[in-house]
Order: structure tokens, then sequence, then C-alpha cells
């Protein structure tokens, strides 16, 4: 890498002692890149073996990577952890200005670890880092209000990242998310729920400095290439125009989109709800993550009358995607947009992670269906599909349990299906919670296998649409495919470029843009260090107690109908044999 | 020409441009950027694009103590780097925070108004106003 590049300072921060050190470790970014690489680097460092999550030592992990601040689409963090929600290895990835304002202060990556004896947030900024009392803020129904006060009292406007926590993750729901920029998640594995267990509110993050690279003319030629290819590529058009909401009507139509707790994979009342349906009829804005200029990020405006005052309304912006519509709309049997837009603001508000809130209700529901719990489990309230108000309480019930069912439902479908019954249709793979893909058995494999179990790490969902829909391909087959590609993602997830223009960076062109950053590793290496890394996770997850064996798969995948017609146990049963000798 | 805001309400917010300004001086980051965009109090209420105006009259030379900011003809200013000594009181002249600051060298970045963030705005915020002339005044 470049001699001046900060991207080898790592932040290391600890909350007990209220002290920070900087220290440079290039030996890690010049191995791993940064971001995933590198904070996975780390996580096997700071991580002791069998810690609980919450734990004070204990530690949060961001990480950056070297296109970060150069090249467009380079804009996502990785935050490693220990997941409170799986017990071993949590990684989510967030962009909004997050990445860019980590790198943009001059670091790298950050390790924050220890606990603060009351409620902080964290002020960094190049070199420095503040302390700030956050006892006011903590215990406010709604996280935005939070990030709202630490917009107003902090400096560093349209430069700086804002990360926050809701109740739910002060409450250490173990899928409590944190929000950047308001509508960006690092969303999966529980990483709110550990900033709650540090009494860590927040962290405002901001920086404007030079980034040196090799050379001038060559840098800002490959710029304008890459550039020109994420304005005029008809797939990131996509992303903006309709969004990835443009897959409801599609999945829906294959028997695809997990309806109801997954008891059906369509429903035909789901034209209202359709991506083209929402943004012809809700959609106001669409705005970007820093330094990408796509601007997938789809935001409805709710408008609601007050019942005690006539021409006086309620006018609050929800953000929507595909995701949400599946968890909070499809799967829980609701169609109707404005009653799905008041549900995910709700899940916003509290803080967890949308796909794991939804398909919990999803499940209560069918055990409140099935008589396998009462009304008093859920604090008095009756639950049925479709019925959005009752499921508003339900989010605040769960993320603020008011009784021992909905305590267990606060660990995930998972931990409370081992108590209460009903895991058979628990849709949960390796203790996270479903992606809205019924789409074969090379998806659920990707949810078993991938080692940070979203939907984004595995190419699951596009083997079936692509070739299990209409070939033979073998279990085998395919998970040759899905290791292949995870090793892919582990490129891009260390240099920081969002999935979404996986199709955009190839190996060969992450190998020139990396090179006028000072790195020189060409498209072979590269694809090795992505081996090399996902095998480094795995080493994580093994030490923590995962093991293929023990995974459970519930039966109701086999039962419902999908676009293949192939997800057996026999063919699933194949390809996680198969995988234990590439993986163990 | 002078560089102009079409329509604020298009921004998406991606900061292209401002990467785009500072590019121009060669490298990548964000520290010689005189274009700025950010949040008008949360980005659901969508985004404040700033630009310099190019002043007839300008506040920031008529605060500078040692001529570093030299009045052009037609409007705006001209940096002379190695008169100025960072004291930043052009920064708290403008009102509309258009003089921005290079933190690395503790200098201010004025906008020249050659356009060049103008074609990294893929939503049509910016433009590039002809005056009278139709000429650039630098």
């Amino acid at each position: 890498m470049i001699e001046n590049d900060t991207l080898s300072k790592v932040l290391y921060i600890d909350l007990t002692k209220k002290k920070f050190q900087i220290k440079d470790r290039k030996d890690l970014f010049e191995k791993y890149l940064g971001g995933t690489g590198v904070a996975t680097q780390l996580l096997l460092e700071e991580c002791p073996k069998g810690i609980d999550p919450f734990a004070p030592e204990s530690p949060i992990i961001f990480a950056v990577g070297p296109l970060t601040g150069a090249f467009p689409l380079a804009s996502k963090t990785s935050a490693m952890f220990k997941s409170p929600h799986t017990g071993d290895l949590g990684e989510s990835h967030a962009g909004g200005r997050s990445a860019i304002a980590i790198r943009m202060a001059g670091y790298g990556a950050i390790v924050i670890k220890g606990k603060s004896e009351i409620p902080i947030y964290l002020s960094i900024t190049s070199g420095k880092v503040q302390f700030k009392n956050a006892t006011t803020l903590w215990g406010m129904k709604d996280g935005s209000i939070a990030a709202k006060v630490m917009r107003q009292t902090e400096k560093g406007e349209g430069l700086r990242a804002i990360f926050r926590i809701g109740q739910a993750g002060e409450n250490l729901a173990t899928f409590a998310n944190v929000t950047t920029e308001t509508y960006r998640h690092f969303g999966r594995m529980g990483l709110g729920a550990i900033f709650g267990s540090k009494m860590l509110k927040g962290i405002v993050i901001s920086g404007k400095q030079a980034i040196e690279v090799s050379n001038k003319k060559e840098y800002r030629a490959l710029y304008d290439k890459i550039y020109d290819m994420a304005t005029e590529s008809p797939l990131m058009k996509k992303y903006h125009d309709v969004g990835t909401a443009i897959n409801i009507k599609s999945l829906n139509s294959a028997n695809a989109l997990p309806v109801k707790n997954l008891q059906q994979s369509s429903i035909d009342t789901i034209e209202a709800v359709t991506g083209e349906e929402i943004a012809k009829h809700h959609l106001a804005r669409r705005v970007a993550c820093a330094h990408c200029p796509v601007a997938c990020i789809h935001l409805a405006y709710l408008r609601e009358p007050y019942d005690d005052d006539p021409y006086f309304y309620k006018t609050t912006p929800v953000c929507y995607d595909f995701e949400l519509i599946y968890a909070l709309g499809t799967m829980v049997g609701i169609t109707e947009p404005k009653a799905m837009l008041k549900l995910i603001d709700i899940v916003e508000q509290v803080g967890v992670d949308a796909m794991s809130m939804g398909v919990i209700l999803s499940w209560i529901t069918e055990m409140f269906e099935k008589n396998l719990i009462t009304k008093d489990d859920l604090n008095g309230i009756s639950i049925s599909w479709g019925d959005a108000e009752g499921y508003i309480k339900l989010v605040k019930n769960v993320t603020k349990p008011t009784t021992d069912f909905l305590k267990a439902c606060s660990s995930g479908v998972s931990h409370a299906s081992s108590i209460y019954g009903g895991k058979e249709f628990a849709m949960s793979f390796g203790k996270n919670e479903m992606a809205g893909y019924h789409t074969g058995p090379a998806g659920y494999l990707g949810f078993l296998l991938g080692a940070r179990h979203s939907h984004l790490d595995n190419g699951g969902y596009s083997i079936d649409q692509k070739e299990l829909v209409n070939t033979e391909v073998t279990p085998k087959e395919v998970v040759d495919k899905l290791l292949e590609e995870e090793a892919i993602r582990q490129i891009l997830s260390s240099i920081a470029v969002c999935f979404f223009a996986r199709g955009i960076y190839d190996l060969k062109l992450v190998s020139e843009a990396i090179k006028l950053l000072g790195f020189d590793m060409d498209d072979k290496k590269l694809f090795e260090i992505g081996k090399q890394i996902h095998l480094k996770k795995y080493q994580f997850k093994i030490r923590e107690g995962f093991s293929i064996d023990k995974l459970e798969i519930p039966e109701r995948i086999y039962e419902t109908n999908d676009p293949t017609g192939k997800i057996t146990k026999e063919f699933i049963n194949e390809g996680l044999d198969y995988a234990k000798n590439l993986i163990n | 020409m002078k560089l102009a805001v079409k329509d604020a309400m298009r921004c998406v917010g991606c900061q292209s441009c401002m990467f785009a300004c500072s590019r121009r001086s060669g490298n990548a980051g964000l520290s010689n950027t005189c274009i700025g965009v950010k949040s008008s109090g949360g980005i659901s209420k969508g985004y404040t694009v700033i630009v310099c105006r190019s002043c007839k009259n300008p506040p920031c030379a008529s605060v500078c103590p040692t001529g570093a900011l030299v009045p052009k003809e037609g409007g705006g200013v001209r940096l002379i780097s190695s008169k100025c000594i960072g004291c930043g009181l052009c920064k708290n002249a403008c009102i509309i925070d258009a003089v921005f600051w290079n933190e690395d060298e503790n200098k201010p970045v004025i906008c020249v108004q050659c356009g060049y963030c103008v074609d990294y705005c893929p939503y049509d915020v910016l433009e590039l106003e002809k005056d009278k002339k139709g000429v650039s005044h630098d």
C-alpha cells in the first residue's frame, strides 16, 4: 500500500477506561486489503474464545477498504463481532456515509472494547475520540430522536456518519441493529445489542482528508470508466428506478416469495405492495450512500390523518426495499401498503433487524393460530395474519419484553422454539431468520453455509433462478459454486465494494483499482486471498461452536412449493455432507 | 461561466460532485473539495447543495487581512496561496459556507468555476450558467 495512506491506522477504543490509541497495522492491510478481511483477523485477535458476546471484553470491529473514498460504490463498512443472536460469527455491512467518514477521519478500522458505566456516545475525528454523556438519550422510544440530538450537537455536517441504537439494543434483543444515516443499517446478527451491552448509544464520526494515488492520470481514467459503468449500466439503473422491490412481483409469480411464515410461496393480493405500485403511489424520494451515484435507497411518505383534528396529518418518511416488503409484508400476510409502511416505521423506531422481526412475528402468529401459545403469552394481544395494528403492539412487546414468551422471542425464533416448540416452522437457518427467497435448494444451502447467514453473502438464490429451474445441477456442484462465489464476495467486502456492484467490479477490475492505491495483486491472487478470508471466518465460527452437524432445518421448506421443485432432504443433506469436507 | 444549482430537489446526496472537485487536484478523498452537499436537517428532508456564488463584491475578500483573496472581474475570487496565513476569516465571512477548508494545508479552497463537478452529477442538479459574454472569467 502507499506509504502515507492512513488506511492502515487502527483506532482502538476502551470504553471502560475511556481511553484510545492508534496503531499502525500495515501488516494486516497489506495481507487482507481491509473491510471483512482485516476485520476477521482483528476479531480473531481481539475476541477471547468462548466469551459471552455481552461481556466487556467482547469486541466490536469496523473496517473499511482501500477503494473507499477513492472509487465509487466502495462505501460499505464491515462490522464484525461475536453474534449474540447465533453465538458465533457476527458480520453486518452498512453503507450510508459510514465507510467514507471512517476513511476520511484517517482510519482503516476501529476496535471497540470495554463497557461504560453510564450511557455514552463517541465523537470521533482525525486523531481524537471524545466520550460524550448519553444519559439523556437512553430509553427514548424512537431511535431517530437520539440521532437528531447528536446531529444538532456535533460538527461535520455533510461529512459525518451517525451510528445509533434504539430501545431494542438497549434492552439486549439479540437481533437489535445499528442504524446509520437514518435509513441504512448494520442490520443482521445483533450488533445493536452489543452496543447496548457496552452502554454505547451511538457514534458520530467525520473527516475530510486526501488519499494519495500512485498515478493521477491513470486514476482519473479508471475512475471515469467505473463511474460510467455505474451510471449507465441497466443493472444499476434497476436498483435506482424501482429498486430491489422490483423482485416482489417476479418472485411472487414464480412461487418463491415466503408468505404467512412460508405456509405459501405466493399470494393473490400482491399487487398493491409490488415495487412498481409502491413507487407509483407512495415513493417520495430516492437517496444515495456517500460516493455512490446509484441512489438505490427508496423513501415512501406515509400520510395519516389524526382522528381528533380534521385536515391535520402526520407525514412520516419510511424506507422500504425488497426484504422489508417480504418480512413485514407478505411473511405476516400484510398486502395493504399503508399498514405495511406503518409496521416498517415502528421496526425502525425500536431498532431491530427487519427480517428477523418479520420471521419472529410470523412464527408467533402460527404458534397462536395452532393454540400452542395463549393470549396471556402475548401480553393480552390477539394476533392474526395481516393485523398490522396487532403486529405494531407485538414489536413493542418483543423489544421491551412483557412476558416470558416474548422475552424468549427477543432472542430469535430458534431460541424461542427450543423452549415452546414449533421448530418445524421456525424459519431460521444457523439460528438466523430467513431472507425472502424460497427459490430452491441452492438458496437454502447458501443460508446454511454462508459465513454470515445473510442472503447476500452467497449466490444461492441466483443459482436456483438461473440454473436449477431449468437444468440438473448436483448438490456438490451447487456447493462448489457457492464457495467460489463466497471467495469473490470476501474480496468485494474487503475492498468495501457494495455487492450490488458485483457485476461491475470483477476481480480483474479490482486488481487494476487497488494497484492505484499501492496493492500489487492479480485476479488469481485475489481469489486465493478471498478463499483464505472465508476459511478464517469459518475458523472463528468453528472455534465458537459452529458445526454443520448441528444445523437445524425447519420441515416447512420441504412442504411449500418452490420454482425448482427440488428442495428435498436428500439434496440438502448431500450438499451439507460434501461441504463438511471442504470447510471443517 | 458560473456554477449554479439548477434543482437541489433532485439531489440524492451521493456526493459524486464533491469527490470530483477534490479529484480535480489529482488525489482521491475530499480534502480539496469546494462544493458541499449536506442534508437539510435529516436525509428525509432532502439536501442542501452549496456552491460559491461568485459574489460581485465578495465578503470573503473584504475580510482577508493579507490580500490573499483577490476579487475577479465579473465576480468571485482568486486565492494567492503564498499570501494566505490560514486565519479563517474568509470562511466565517461567507454566510452560505461556500469557503471550504483544506484541513491538511490549513488554507481555504476556493471554487474556480471550472464546472468539473457538473459532469459528475448524474441527476442534473448542477449547471454552468453562461454570463452575458458567455465566457469564463479565469
